[in-house]
């Protein structure tokens, strides 16, 4: 086969490419074909055809995530924003914390264990990417229906992936969430959040700047796995009629992940880089484009220099891998060869793979001979952006209609009994532990909460216990009913529960899991979540500081619920503070603050009770967020509250529950005069959290609220080794425990 | 002068951090070791601490019993110089032969992490001698090849010198035979075992109790006294 160089293009403008195969559009090739003023050689349209994907252009999202930018709150906080590999934020005693969700769904469902495994890789390297040491991990997942067969060969693959590849990393697991919804029966999301911390001054950014500094790729060799993983895979929908796509699914090396990681800190902590870009999707393609972009100049790359796995990969192929675990650093010259030596002292292979020049061309040679000769910003910031016509589909009156006031409810203290019992042992609802435990949680020695807390919570100086806490939350049943309001649902909730451990929440980071951008339903939901989203995160004043889009959850014609994830990450200043969820200490009284409306639309609920998703998700005020934030901080910091528990699904007795378990401590709780009691457990009204006072404490407190003008009802106390609600029913704890811990090994062992 | 207890990075060591933390709150002075090292920087003692070296590639700890200080471990080891492997370090143990038996993969073939309870059998090792015989402690647990296996005379030999130094009361984790949690060389200077005393030496962090801080102030009481 002749090598298809930039020459050749030039003599052949009539050679057929494969365009459409690797995912272009018409109108798409046409346009690169007019950028370059001739065809694309075949290394040129991997390129292209990779960066242009869904995946890395954000061609069908950008025109909605731009409001993240336009609409954000004014923040001292934020260091750097959305466009990065992560968005950085300051913490406070100079130190940054940089964080950021991921997708990795498709992968997953295909190639569960490696392509769990990966996603966790891949987030990890984004952190690093920014001068951050990780520091912590946590996965948001959702699977189809708990005792559906294929759910038992994804969700034991993703766990074990994402163990498998986060121990062996030494990075602690400190939290995420665990959903079942037949939704996600045909595509599961597997989305995975990393936290990184450095100082203000190790700050890093991708771009390749200085004529003559040396392109160096680290970490392993190249092979052929992941080829075209962005475009093929992640960009496209899952169709039985086409054949399975596992070549497209990378494999990973944590082994190598762990020393790339400790070589590269080294590397930092010497000074050695002008510009560092992790190599990820679309893997040198985007590494060497997005550098030379963001730089001042040029870039020149010898291929045939880059380490291969399998020698006889075309230099195309080369291009497109997504082989994992290798970054791509920018180096002065005088700094090359200790640069070297730190890559040998931890076995890490390192090749000078080309320079950046004057020009403002990326060019690459395969044994001397021109394969590639583009203007470097048209690959990777100049892509296609569509506006994708969307719609308020016309079966969405019909669901909000379908109101959940109007099913049949436990009435009696023994139904509703029966129906806590029913609702703790339900998949959703029920103790995670049997994933969790999977996980390490406690490396590194600084996880001060973890699973089954509201937010993990980990601690960042040893002297000053600086800390920050990191909550994950999305309800793809409110936002079905409402993607406005339920990706603000998702944000408040989240936020929430950072505050809910003492921590003050300061910014955002988002993974908008959706169905396909091309059907106008889809594209609805997606442009009223944006909206949704980027007003809720000025209201609360916590800018959204980057995320990912996944587009194209469905199987065939039927999408996912819209299912926006939204991180919130928080700073506490002194983490001895932290409030946990456990009921620890006997005779503490029990407060339930915040408002509770009959709001059982997309309730927990309904879906266990009656296996109902309509009506209308609970109101958000995010005025009351804050106000309830406030307090919580302020009952943390000042020693008024020694447990809090935010209420969201599965409403108070889902609250109490997992309060009275995790300290092993009853509760006797009495429903407020006039209140039903159905309602006032079950109900999902945001805005909302139980605290424990110690008697002490309560005027102190309760005088707080009243100031602050927040709704605060007394409602129990801690007490006894069952969950009693007065003239109502009584549980066990014992009886309880075995329902919530029993579920999931008994559905999954 | 201070007592120096050194703790070994190996390529793949996670816990590392942890073991420098314990042994600094200990009241010792924690010294890092490579596994390049080609002397011990004088350390009074040494701590192989947990993790994947080498990514638990061919046989976890197999191919780290080959580092050049370890060969310094190993000698140092048989001339007295205690010596503490803490899960991978403790596969490191028994691939370098310093202890009897080998891990395999945990019966329920699951990575567990837990908060476990352990029966202290032999308070007379430089690791455990602030502990009393017979006490239970709490510290986390957590790996894939925890099940501790040897053939029956090593492990009746094990148990008539009282080497049996830790067992898992409570639930056998990983189907380890006899319950076996850690053992000791017959000299009591050498101890392994797979759950993590350096994650429970702050009431902070972790599960919250300081159960393994016994293994520190244990050697550090030892050397001091020596």
């Amino acid at each position: 086969m002749t090598l298809d160089t930039v020459k050749h293009a030039e003599q052949t403008p009539d050679t057929p490419l494969p365009w459409a195969e690797l995912g272009l559009k018409p109108d798409e090739y046409e346009r690169i074909v007019e950028i370059l003023g001739r065809r694309p050689t075949g290394a040129e349209l991997a390129m292209y055809s990779v960066m242009w994907s869904e995946h890395c252009s954000y061609k069908s999202s950008k025109v909605h995530l731009r409001q993240f930018g336009e609409k954000a709150p004014q923040s001292d906080a934020m260091l750097v924003g959305i466009g990065e590999n992560a968005g950085v934020v300051d913490v406070g005693q100079g130190y940054a914390v940089t964080f950021k969700v991921e997708s990795h769904n498709h992968p997953s469902y295909v190639e569960p264990y490696q392509g769990a495994a990966t996603g966790v890789g891949g987030i990890v390297r984004d952190i690093l990417a920014m001068g951050a040491r990780p520091v912590a991990v946590m996965d948001p997942l959702r699977f189809g229906a708990a005792d559906h067969p294929d759910t038992k060969r994804v969700l034991p693959g993703v766990v074990a992936g994402i163990g498998g590849y986060g121990n062996c990393l030494g990075l602690p697991n400190i939290g995420g969430e665990v959903v079942f919804d037949s939704c996600y029966q045909g595509n599961p999301l597997v989305n995975a959040l990393c936290v990184g911390v450095m100082k203000h001054e190790d700050i890093h950014l991708a771009k390749a700047s200085g004529t003559g500094n040396k392109v160096i790729l680290y970490g392993a060799r190249t092979g052929g796995d992941g080829i075209g993983g962005v475009s093929v895979l992640a960009s496209e929908t899952f169709d039985d009629s086409k054949p399975t796509k596992r070549p497209a699914v990378q494999v990973g090396d944590p082994f190598q992940e762990k020393l790339l990681i400790e070589c590269t800190l080294e590397i930092f902590r010497e000074k050695l880089v002008v510009g560092i870009q992790d190599l990820g999707g679309a893997g040198l393609s985007c590494a060497t484009s997005e550098l030379a972009s963001a730089g001042s100049g040029g870039m020149r790359v010898e291929l045939d220099t880059v380490p291969l796995r399998d020698a006889t990969l075309s230099p195309e192929e080369i291009l497109m891998s997504e082989s994992q675990e290798r970054m791509c650093a920018v180096v002065e010259p005088q700094h090359v060869d200790r640069f070297m030596e730190i890559c040998e002292k931890w076995d890490v292979i390192a090749t000078v793979i080309g320079e950046v020049t004057d020009g403002n061309r990326l060019e690459i040679f395969w044994h001397g001979e021109q394969i590639v000769d583009v203007p470097p910003r048209t690959v990777a910031h100049e892509g296609p952006v569509y506006q994708r016509p969307y719609a308020r589909p016309e079966w969405q009156d019909a669901l909000q209609a379908d109101d959940a006031a109007k099913l049949s409810r436990p009435a009696s203290g023994d139904e509703l009994r029966a129906a806590v019992l029913q609702l703790t042992g339900s998949p959703n609802q029920a103790s995670k532990a049997w994933i969790t435990d999977q996980y390490d949680r406690f490396v590194l020695g600084n996880t001060v909460l973890s699973q089954p807390e509201d937010a993990g919570l980990i601690r960042i100086d040893e002297e000053s216990n600086l800390g920050v806490a990191v909550a994950t939350d999305g309800n793809g049943r409110y936002a079905k009913l409402d993607p406005y309001t339920g990706a603000q649902l998702a944000l408040a909730e989240a936020y929430r529960n950072v505050a809910a451990t003492g921590a003050r929440p300061l910014a955002v980071t988002d993974c908008l899991n959706f169905g396909s951008p091309e059907d106008p339903s889809a594209m609805w939901q997606f442009a009223e979540a944006c909206r949704g989203l980027a007003d809720g995160c000025l209201a609360l004043g916590t800018p959204v500081t980057g995320g990912n889009v996944s587009f194209y959850n469905q199987t065939g014609d039927v999408a996912i619920h819209p299912t926006p994830v939204v991180g919130v990450l928080g700073v506490i200043d002194d983490v001895t503070r932290r409030t946990p969820i456990a009921f620890a200490e006997e005779g503490q009284l029990i407060y339930l603050l915040g408002e509770t409306r009959e709001e059982l639309g997309g309730s927990a609920w309904s879906q266990v009770a009656h296996d109902h998703l309509g009506g209308l998700p609970p109101q958000v005020d995010l005025e009351r967020e804050k106000l309830l934030a406030e307090i919580l901080i302020s009952g943390s910091r000042d020693g008024m509250i020694d447990a809090a528990h935010d209420l969201s699904d599965g409403g108070l007795v889902q609250a109490l529950v997992e309060s009275c378990l995790k300290g092993g401590k009853g509760a006797r709780i009495v429903i407020p005069d006039g209140d039903d009691a159905f309602v006032t457990l079950f109900s999902e009204s945001a805005g909302r959290a139980i605290v424990a006072v110690p008697r002490s404490e309560e005027l102190r407190f309760t005088d707080m609220c009243g100031a602050r003008g927040l709704p605060a009802t007394r409602i129990g106390v801690i007490d006894g080794d069952a969950l009693a609600v007065q003239g109502q029913f009584e549980i066990p704890l014992d009886e309880l425990r075995e329902v919530y811990e029993g579920a999931l090994p008994s559905l999954l062992g | 002068m201070s007592t120096r207890i050194g703790v070994v990075s190996f390529p793949g060591t996670l816990d590392d951090r942890d073991a420098l933390r314990a042994v600094r709150i200990a009241g010792a002075e924690p010294v890092p070791l490579w596994h390049r090292d080609k002397d011990l920087k004088q350390v009074d003692a040494v701590v192989l601490p947990g993790g994947f070296s080498y990514g638990d590639y061919l046989r976890a700890g197999a191919i780290s019993r080959f580092s050049p200080i370890m060969e310094l471990i190993i000698s140092g080891a048989k001339d007295g110089l205690p010596v503490l492997g803490i899960c991978n370090g403790f596969q490191v143990l028994t691939e370098s032969h310093l202890l009897p038996g080998a891990m395999l993969r945990n019966n329920h073939l699951h990575f567990i992490c837990r908060d476990q309870t352990l029966r202290v059998e032999n308070a007379n090792t430089a690791w455990t001698s602030d502990y009393t015989a017979g006490q239970e402690i709490s510290i986390p647990l957590k790996n894939i090849d925890g099940r501790y296996t040897a053939d029956e005379r090593t492990l009746d030999q094990l148990e008539a010198e009282g080497r049996v130094a830790f067992r898992y009361t409570g639930m056998n984790p990983n189907g380890s035979l006899r319950d076996i949690a850690g053992i000791t060389n017959e000299a009591g200077n050498v101890v392994g075992l797979m759950p993590h005393p350096e994650h429970a030496v702050e009431p902070l962090v972790g599960t919250g109790r300081t159960d393994g801080l016994g293994f520190f102030t244990s050697i550090l009481k030892r050397l001091v006294s020596a």
